[in-house]
């Protein structure tokens, strides 16, 4: 029974009802590679109790005949998402210790299901970053490497550690969250596949906030079913999240047709950057001929606003979290700074924040504080506001055209090597999510999947935009790519 | 615009972040960077244009106006880096 951590979700689903193996060994069998991946840093707090727990209580319910797709699969959970009495620091220094009395509505969907947490995986600090080397934890390390170079190289960002775990086989499938690109990069960054919904698809309740307008939750995946079947059981209205859509979730799995004939794709040309590398944009077109081939009208498109949305998104998204993150201030939980005497509860707040949130934390919230500050809101914030509501309209004219799916590139570059970025200034690191912070901001779904190599081995990946709650449909003509694609590399294993 | 060491250190108190004297320089540089990126949103003829409120349009869903939840006071202290009975203990903050 070897290698059962290697199985998809769908291919564990099938073999655990024809009762070829249980979930217990099936855990067992993540829990062994976890055990010894330590040199990847992905798993940051491991519950291998809490897993073979769930997996003997999944194999009950199987016995029973359980039909929930995601019934004792083996699941990482990104430090974002708070899980009952299960650290959940959001890779920051300012919640250690922290242990939540209440479970994130998108886990206990989860749980519901009948899936498995095998523990917390790394990531950004509050998930600002893009290549996971802002967390306290230390960075996660890609599986993948240059050929027979030994640099490590960023997993990407900010959920460096649900890619490097799904990419070694260290659980079956894991969650993220995206508020500009922090599934899908790090998805491409590494060889799997990464689905962002649409705003409201899944409750935000319970996964620590960063920019509440453009956060949301997805799975990190090894195949385009999978993230159909582990979307179902994440999403959902809720009560508690007053922004989750009530609509129906439906069988996203079921829309796999294979079929997509007749579907309008769309190119922008507004995606074709300066600079951009010919293996990238070799991809793109490889990409586009592979719709094609499979019937899809491949189409010129305009997005004319595509170059403001990174601008808007650095007003946007630090002013969020200058809000969001005001309640770490040493009262209610995590770090508490030790005072001097005399000390007021000024100087508590201020020193509990210098010494608990990060560099780039403290960079956002401040500027954040000053976009948001008396004279400036104007001028930055509403600014950003209405340029975000022309990049929303961008898509919807589109998409009254009759355009079904968008095509692009998911990253300007394949995985970096860590450090490599430490002497950039922060707008270069920013531009990582020139492809993906679109969607964000017009609240679209949007999936990554892997396409194919560089010349260096690397995987790449392409980013489809679809309609919104319109998943399904997104899925399926992920799921043409990724048949045409038949990228099947793994990693070499080094760890 | 452009940010100075007095702006850097108004706009960390505002954000509650001590930062040290001599860092304050490197701070405001960062700043300038990231918000002359920003200012390229000045070149965009948003005349007549809404602000975006929300994502996806819906309607805010409404409740009844009744206590749904609490009472358990232990939990909410739980996690608080000083608690004594039953309440957050913070530095004195008032003469």
């Amino acid at each position: 029974m070897s290698d059962l951590n290697a199985l998809t979700i769908s291919e564990a689903r099938d073999r655990m009802r024809a009762g070829e193996f249980t979930a217990a060994e099936l855990t067992e069998s993540c829990l062994q590679q976890i055990e010894s991946a330590g040199a990847l840093n992905a798993f940051v707090h491991n519950t291998p109790e809490l897993a073979m727990d769930q997996a003997k209580a999944a194999d009950r319910r199987l016995q029973e005949g359980d039909t929930s797709g995601m019934c004792g699969i083996p699941l990482g959970i990104k430090d974002l998402f708070c899980t009952l009495h299960v650290p959940s620091q959001a890779g920051s220094r300012i919640l250690e210790g922290f242990k939540p009395e209440y479970e994130s509505t998108v886990t206990q969907n989860l749980w519901n299901s009948g899936a498995v947490m095998l523990g917390k995986l790394n990531m950004d600090e509050f998930a600002m970053g893009s290549s996971n080397e802002t967390s306290v934890y230390g960075n996660a390390v890609n599986p993948w490497r240059r050929g027979n170079d030994s640099a490590q190289l960023t997993p990407g960002g900010s959920s460096g550690g649900s890619a490097s775990a799904v990419a070694a086989d260290l659980c079956l499938a894991a969650t993220g969250t995206d508020t500009g690109g922090s599934i899908r990069q790090p998805a491409a960054f590494t060889g799997i596949v990464g689905l962002k919904p649409t705003y409201g698809r899944c409750s935000r309740w319970g996964v620590v906030a960063f920019a509440s307008s453009l956060d949301q939750a997805g799975p990190m995946t090894k195949s385009v079913r999978d993230a159909a079947i582990m979307l179902r059981a994440m999403a959902g209205h809720d009560p508690k999240d007053s922004t989750s859509m009530d609509l129906a979730v439906p069988d996203f799995e079921s829309a796999l047709t294979g079929d997509i004939k007749g579907r309008k794709i769309g190119i922008p040309q507004e995606y074709r950057m300066e600079g951009m590398p010919s293996e990238i944009e070799k991809l793109w077109q490889d990409g586009a001929e592979m719709l094609r081939d499979a019937g899809a009208e491949i189409v010129d498109i305009s997005l004319p606003h595509t170059k403001y949305a990174l601008p808007a998104y650095y007003v946007i998204a630090p002013a969020e979290a200058s809000s969001n993150l005001a309640r770490y201030d040493g009262v209610r939980y995590g770090h508490r700074a030790k005072l001097a005497a005399g000390d007021g509860i000024t100087e508590m707040y201020e020193k509990t924040r210098a010494e608990g949130f990060g560099p780039e934390v403290q960079r956002r919230v401040m500027i954040g504080t000053y976009v948001l500050s008396a004279g400036f809101y104007d001028a930055y914030y509403r600014r950003a506001q209405r340029v975000r509501t022309l990049i929303r309209k961008d898509f919807e004219d589109v998409f009254n055209d009759g355009v079904d799916a968008i095509l692009t590139p998911t990253t300007p570059s394949a995985a970096f090597g860590l450090g490599e970025m430490a002497s950039a200034d922060p707008i270069q690191m920013y531009l990582n999510d020139v492809f993906t912070v679109t969607v964000n901001l017009a609240g679209l779904p949007g999936v990554s999947v892997p396409v194919g190599v560089d010349t260096q081995g690397l995987p790449l990946g392409l980013q489809l935009i679809g309609r919104p709650w319109e998943e399904g449909d997104l899925l399926n003509s992920a799921y043409v790519l990724e048949k045409a694609a038949g990228f099947v590399s793994k990693p070499a294993k080094w760890w | 615009m452009s940010i100075d060491t007095d702006t850097a250190r108004r706009v960390a108190h505002l954000a509650r972040i001590k930062v040290e004297e001599e860092a304050l320089a490197a701070l405001a540089a960062d700043f300038n960077a990231i918000l002359k990126f920003v200012e390229q949103l000045n070149e965009v003829d948003v005349e007549g244009v809404e602000p975006t409120t929300a994502v996806m349009p819906m309607r805010l869903k409404r409740r009844e106006d009744v206590v749904t939840d609490g009472g358990y006071p232990e939990k909410i202290l739980a996690n608080a880096p000083d608690a004594r009975e039953g309440f957050f203990a913070v530095p004195k903050v008032v003469e």
